[in-house]
């Protein structure tokens, strides 16, 4: 443990309520381009952050503010950077667009009946799903002038669903609910149709507790979720079998990392490196790696760092930087942000 | 609408004698002063049940003794028994246990509410529900709702 610091580089202050949701804009942070993250409020306002190129510190550049008028609860931007989607407990999705800084909302996607509570694009920027309170997935397709439709109702989960999360290489959609289970929707490549193709629960080594989050690892073969039941899970699958078009390619449940949270778990986030941070209702950050040293049933995973108090309250998402391997943001219930540098220690090496 | 009671003839019990508190021969004022179960209790017993005019201290809906508190790791957990098993107004009650914790308590607080064992119907629902902060945040951005806890936590404001 002793081998890795988390360094605090910065605390983001200005949301008048719990922060829920982080997003780091994509293609920022790197070749002289400053880093832009977005956040999401109880306070029912974005706020985008850039980092000043002179002073490395991250300002608030703009508030995104009357359009929602409860909680926004998660915000994604697209893959191009060009639009940012934010869902909010109104039951809408907001969709902005950013014209170098200065935000617009440009479409508002109306259809769930209560609070949405997640938002995701597909690796493409073709497709967008959303969650919700109304326990239903919706897919809207993204036409041109800014016109968004509604291809696809999935129904299945039978209470709240807290996340949805497209694959980083397939149309392949993840939901995970309140009704303990993560579900994995497909095309039907004959009739264009989604369906639920798996349903990983209890019966099949899942979640006893409402699933929080899920997380992709970079090659998109393993994905890990997170629960109030305190643990944490990895799963994986056919990568090949996937890209081949094969949507209907198992989730396989490799291991579960479990006693080291004693509170619920928020957030999880796999880095590009292998690192799975995980944000906690105990205030605690967390980082996890692949172990080398049992690999006979398969790989398991180990703790490598924790630090204790890393907000005042609880956790509500870890956000690795996509394009700066050490950088970390994380959002509270305290109201604020904070930057966070994960490196190993001076002169050790870091084994991943 | 309501159309009737849940429980129309609630058992009503004596309310507990208020201690004070003796006053500590040395008083380091710089001191953090501990939070303990009396003091948690004298927050929450003069909440009004939602459908009587008695308070949940003389409904017996809670207790001194079904509080826990760990002041070193900032934990409560407040242990709450519905009049009736099938009592629909349970989750309503928590929600009141919690709004008036969390405004009474220190920020760095974590709260658990649950109802005692074997005392619901619908137990495990009601305490995941009650314990899901998200669906508490979105329950308290719905006026009618917050109208109603604000009312039963009017007499606990005194």
């Amino acid at each position: 443990m002793k081998n890795f610091e988390l360094n605090e580089v910065q605390k983001l202050e200005g949301h008048t309520d719990r922060v829920w949701g982080l997003a780091w804009k994509p293609a920022t942070g790197i070749d002289g381009v400053p880093a832009v993250l977005a956040s999401c409020s109880g306070d029912k306002t974005v706020r985008i952050w850039e980092q000043s190129p002179a002073t490395g510190c991250f300002q608030c550049k703009a508030v995104l503010e009357d359009t929602h008028t409860r909680t926004v609860r998660s915000c994604a931007w697209s893959p191009s950077g060009k639009y940012l989607a934010t869902a909010s407990f109104d039951a809408t999705t907001a969709i902005w667009e950013d014209a170098g800084g200065d935000f617009s909302c440009v479409a508002t996607l109306e259809g769930h009946e209560n609070e949405v509570k997640s938002v995701s694009w597909n690796a493409s920027g073709s497709l967008l799903a959303t969650c919700g309170r109304d326990k239903s997935v919706w897919i809207w397709e993204v036409l041109p002038h800014n016109e968004f439709e509604c291809i696809s109702v999935l129904q299945g989960h039978t209470q709240d669903v807290k996340m949805v999360q497209w694959h980083p290489s397939v149309n392949i959609l993840i939901s995970c609910s309140y009704d303990n289970s993560i579900k994995v929707w497909a095309e039907d490549g004959d009739s264009d149709d989604w369906h639920c193709v798996h349903t990983l629960n209890q019966s099949n080594s899942g979640h006893t507790s409402t699933v929080w989050a899920l997380s992709f690892n970079a090659s998109g073969d393993k994905m890990v979720t997170c629960s109030d039941d305190l643990t944490i899970k990895i799963w994986g699958c056919d990568i090949i079998r996937m890209q081949s078009g094969d949507g209907n390619a198992p989730w396989i449940h490799i291991s579960t990392l479990s006693g080291y949270h004693d509170r619920t778990i928020f957030s999880i986030h796999w880095s590009r490196d292998g690192i799975i941070c995980s944000g906690a209702a105990d205030d605690a950050i967390r980082f996890f790696i692949e172990s080398k040293d049992d690999l006979v049933d398969g790989p398991s995973y180990k703790l490598i760092y924790k630090k204790e108090k890393a907000h005042e309250m609880d956790i509500n998402a870890v956000q690795w930087s996509s394009m700066e391997n050490n950088r970390l943001a994380s959002a509270s219930d305290d109201g604020t942000i904070k930057i966070w540098e994960f490196i190993s220690a001076p002169g050790k090496k870091m084994h991943l | 609408m309501v159309s009737g009671l849940i429980n129309a003839n609630p058992v009503v019990y004596e309310k507990k004698e208020r201690r004070t508190r003796s006053a500590p021969v040395d008083v380091d004022e710089y001191a953090a002063e501990e939070i303990d179960q009396l003091e948690i209790f004298e927050h929450i017993r003069d909440i009004k049940d939602p459908e009587h005019p008695y308070s949940l201290e003389e409904l017996k809906v809670i207790t001194e003794d079904a509080i826990e508190v760990d002041d070193k790791r900032s934990y409560v957990r407040v242990t709450f028994t519905p009049t009736v098993e099938h009592c629909s107004m349970a989750t309503v009650i928590g929600l009141c246990l919690r709004v008036k914790l969390m405004r009474s308590l220190p920020p760095r607080y974590k709260v658990d509410i649950r109802v005692a064992p074997g005392s619901h119907a619908s137990e495990a629902a009601v305490n995941k529900q009650l314990n899901d902060k998200e669906r508490v945040a979105a329950a308290l951005e719905n006026p009618n709702l917050v109208d109603m806890v604000d009312e039963c936590l009017a007499p606990s404001l005194i």
